[in-house]
């Protein structure tokens, strides 16, 4: 883009021989700072990005994760010393754009240095043959030479915003235009910078966490509430905000006709927020696309599903389960796993295990599924297990799993693992006194996400700043112009030329531009392609 | 009408506007068998001396130099253009009636064929609007043929019948961030299509010494560098509002994360950085011309990977799948 440039474009240079430690580092500066340097830079920055969309990120899908590493065991190891699972928070992508910022800042500085000379220096004196630039004009006016110098040096300077030279000799006028060109590029490059800072603080002081509630539960923000939370580097427990939240109701409306038949839209939570446990409760609503903020903590719906009820009764007939168990979806149909723990069931400990239907149907081809992901005939089918449930061991257990070393299937008359398959309201005895199982009811769950990102402000004012500072960069067209008048006679005539320092603009139109205004016959004659090529 | 009559005419629409890009194909075809022969032998010779000068792009020189001899070929190129504006505006309203048949009425730009239909109808526009600025001309049988391939395996392909939007889909900055996003990726396509052409012609003229048959009749090497560049100038902006402001001001309303290093964003991101390298390219001493054209190349392969590559082999594993139900997904995730 810079055909005639008095940019400090510092290119790559050999090694020169024997350099004492000071010229080497010069040397080595220079390298990682030249223009060479950056494009390499820029290409193993994007190659770097790659790996982190092929292969599962921690960051992204802990999930997708596990199960990778569960189907490739031998390749796991290898990836995990590459740091491939979580590749844009790797050593060797970091030592890419730490380079590059490196790089960056060597680079702006001393541009910045030169721009900041260049900006207030007047515009260059004409060269000596104004003929000789291949994009010229000549042409006659009526004026003598000092009339038409002085609207010369008006039209250019005022109407067209260009500096014009204030020390030009004898029958010249030399100007500029474009300025802003550089320092667009500069602001860009600057940009960047606030960019990363804004990013890096949201990444290193922020965190995320994911939770579910079921209607009519509700939590408050600390670590322990959360189901998964991933905090960045330098968060500290102590910043989080005191807040409480209720789900109060959520709705979800799932279109029963027409094409979208099924999809669900409309997600609406009401909860009731306290921004400290003794601030009063306000009310508000959250869909997707429309978070809560709570002192800078936002409160996202990013899911739903069923907590069906399933209390269990043991041998003593004491109720041992809590009201509701959150059941996971699987599909869009939100067929759903879950599994019941009773602890305290006596005289052994019942396990559950299996799925929930929010529209149960049954062939035999398929077996039982969904029919429909509303709940028009919800029901459960599970496998009991009695035993030890393998709480006391003190090993950390998922509540979505069931530890079956300690626990053996409960088995029917026939000797066949149990199965409960229940409707809702409907209650299966379990054999030999162990209890029994209840389907009670239904609510919903939602799963929010909570997060706090730091520096978001500044991440957004720098892109918007660099897109600025881009736009500046490429549109702006620094240009010169330079006019000389000379006498044939009574004539005057003048020499206009220009010199475009960007490639794309049309230099040709400008100058046609600026001699219809300082040319009468131009103006006149009307045609903006017309052009003297000799004299 | 209903909303399933909107969507037959919309595919009905379709089918026309494929047709008479067709057509166009075939008067280009006509324009240039019944080209006058001197004007093609004068050619190179106009071409290399266009490009003196800081002139933008250098004329063509078939079109506008020898009106005299060329009557039948210039009916051709009028009817080519002519027949292009109807096929833009059937195309448009294949755009607008599949907006139409959705319940409720929506942009058509959900999943991939429509958004492909999109991109290839802003690719035309973006053609008929510079058409006379950048003397244009000599690009329509390219671009015809392109726009007929691109739609054809959109049909074939990419098909999907009309359904509602989905509620994270359902925000303003889906229009700003999708419409954005096309526009950029229908303006670098026609800056690949100039690179992909300087490529095709520098290697023709490194064979032979000069520039043969049809390609020695559209622009110089420097001309067609320079146009490349100034698509890309104008997409590049676009491009970074699109991909680092509106998607990421979309994803925090969202999904909480402005960005996350899913497989779109990342995509975005690489295309971003090599089309940033392309400018660098460009500015840098050895890899103008060709070099930066192979970049611009790479540039806009990442770029159409992303929008279709991605949904296709890491489907599940984007949050921005179209396929996929997000809130599903990220409940049982
Ligand atoms: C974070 C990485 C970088 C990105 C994304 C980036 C992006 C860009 C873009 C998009 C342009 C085009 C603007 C224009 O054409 O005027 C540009 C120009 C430029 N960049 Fe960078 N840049 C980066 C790093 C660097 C570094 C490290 C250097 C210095 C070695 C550098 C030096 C330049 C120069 C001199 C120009 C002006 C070229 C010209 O206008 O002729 N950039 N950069």
């Amino acid at each position: 883009m810079t055909d005639v440039t008095e940019r400090v474009d510092r290119q790559a240079e050999p090694l020169p021989p024997d350099l004492g430690p000071v010229a080497l580092a010069r040397w080595a500066w220079r390298q990682l700072t030249s223009m060479r340097t950056a494009l390499i830079l820029l290409f193993l920055l994007a190659l770097a990005a790659v790996p982190g969309s092929v292969v599962p990120q921690e960051g992204v899908d802990p999930q997708r994760v596990a199960r990778w590493k569960t189907d490739h065991a031998s390749l796991t190891p290898i990836y995990e010393k590459l740091g491939l699972f979580d590749v844009y928070a790797s050593p060797w992508f970091a030592a890419i754009y730490v380079l590059l910022t490196i790089s960056l800042v060597g680079c702006i500085l001393p541009r910045t240095k030169v721009y900041w000379r260049a900006a207030r220096a007047q515009p260059p004196s004409a060269p000596r043959r104004l003929e000789r630039l291949p994009e010229h004009r000549v042409f006659e006016v009526p004026d003598d030479e000092g009339t038409f110098l002085e609207r010369a040096r008006r039209v250019v300077g005022k109407d067209f915003g260009y500096r014009v030279r204030g020390d030009d000799a004898a029958g010249v006028v030399s100007a500029e235009r474009g300025y802003m060109r550089e320092a667009g590029n500069l602001i860009f490059h600057l940009a960047i910078l606030v960019v990363l800072v804004g990013f890096a603080w949201g990444a290193l002081l922020g965190f995320k966490g994911g939770v579910i509630v079921v209607t009519g539960d509700g939590f408050s923000n600390s670590v322990s509430q959360y189901d998964d939370f991933d905090p960045g580097a330098l968060f500290s427990a102590g910043s989080l905000k005191p807040f409480t939240v209720d789900v109060k109701k959520f709705d979800v409306r799932f279109i029963t006709k027409g094409r979208g038949a099924g999809s669900a839209q409309k997600f609406v939570a009401d909860l009731g927020v306290r921004s400290s446990p003794t601030a009063a409760e306000t009310d508000t609503r959250i869909r997707v696309n429309k978070p809560l903020n709570v002192d800078g903590t936002k409160v996202f719906l990013i899911g739903h599903g069923y907590a069906p009820h399933i209390t269990v009764r043991d041998g003593e007939g004491n109720v041992v389960t809590p009201k509701s168990t959150v059941f996971l979806p699987e599909s869009a149909d939100f067929r759903s796993f879950g599994v019941v723990k009773a602890a305290d069931a006596l005289p052994e400990q019942i396990g559950l295990e299996g799925e929930f239907y929010p529209t149960y149907a049954f062939t035999q081809a398929t077996g039982p599924f969904s029919a429909y992901p509303d709940a028009k005939n919800p029901a459960i089918s599970m496998l009991a297990y009695e035993g030890d449930l393998g709480l006391d061991s003190g090993d950390p257990q998922s509540v979505y799993s069931l530890d079956k070393k300690g626990l053996k299937p409960i088995r029917d008359a026939d000797g066949k693992p149990l199965r409960i398959d229940l409707p809702m309201g409907a209650t299966k005895q379990l054999p030999d006194g162990l209890g029994s199982v209840t389907f009670d009811g239904l609510s919903r769950f939602v799963r929010l996400q909570v997060s706090s990102t730091p520096g978001t402000g500044v991440a957004l004012g720098g892109t918007i700043l660099a897109l600025i500072g881009l736009c500046g960069s490429l549109f702006i067209r620094p240009r010169r112009v330079w006019l000389r008048t000379r006498r044939e006679g009574d004539r005057t005539i003048v020499t206009l030329a220009g010199l475009d320092r960007s490639s794309g603009g049309d230099l040709a139109g400008a100058l046609d531009r600026l001699q219809r205004e300082l040319d009468p016959a131009a103006a006149t004659a009307g045609t903006s392609g017309e052009r003297e090529e000799s004299t | 009408m209903s909303h399933d009559q909107f969507e037959v005419l919309s595919n009905q629409a379709v089918a026309a506007c494929a047709f008479v890009y067709f057509l166009v194909f075939l008067s280009h075809l006509a324009a240039w068998v019944t080209r006058p022969r001197e004007v093609a032998a004068a050619t190179p010779a106009a071409v290399s001396t266009g490009t003196a000068g800081g002139v933008a792009v250098a004329d063509p020189p078939a079109q506008d130099t020898v009106g005299g001899g060329s009557d039948r070929a210039d009916l051709w190129k009028r009817i080519a253009v002519s027949l292009t504006v109807v096929a833009a505006v059937i195309h448009l309203l294949a755009l607008v009636t599949r907006g139409l048949a959705a319940d409720p009425v929506r942009v058509p730009w959900s999943n991939m064929y429509e958004f492909t239909l999109t991109a290839t109808w802003v690719v035309v526009a973006l053609f008929l609007v510079t058409y006379k600025r950048f003397k244009l001309a000599w690009l329509a049988p390219v671009l015809s043929v392109f726009v007929l391939v691109v739609l054809m395996v959109d049909v074939l392909f990419l098909y999907e019948p009309v359904v509602p939007l989905r509620d994270a889909l359902q925000s303003p900055w889906l229009v700003i961030h999708v419409l954005a996003a096309i526009t950029a990726t229908g303006a670098f396509t026609m800056g690949g299509i100039c690179s992909a052409l300087y490529l095709v012609k520098d290697r023709s003229q490194t064979k032979h010494g000069t520039a043969r048959g049809w390609l020695a009749s559209i622009p110089s090497l420097d001309a067609l560098d320079r146009l490349a560049y100034r698509w890309h100038a104008f997409s590049f902006p676009v491009w970074t509002f699109a991909a680092l402001i509106a998607g990421p001001i979309w994803a925090e309303y969202a999904w909480g994360r402005y960005w996350g290093w899913d497989p779109k964003e990342v995509w975005a991101f690489i295309t971003w950085v090599v089309y940033a390298g392309y400018l660098h390219a460009r500015a840098t001493a050895g890899w103008k011309g060709r070099r930066a054209a192979i970049v611009a190349l790479v540039g806009l392969a990442t770029l159409w990977f992303n929008f279709v590559g991605i949904n296709f082999f890491f489907g599940a594993g984007s949050q921005h799948s179209y396929a996929a139900e997000l809130i599903v997904r990220s409940v049982g995730g």
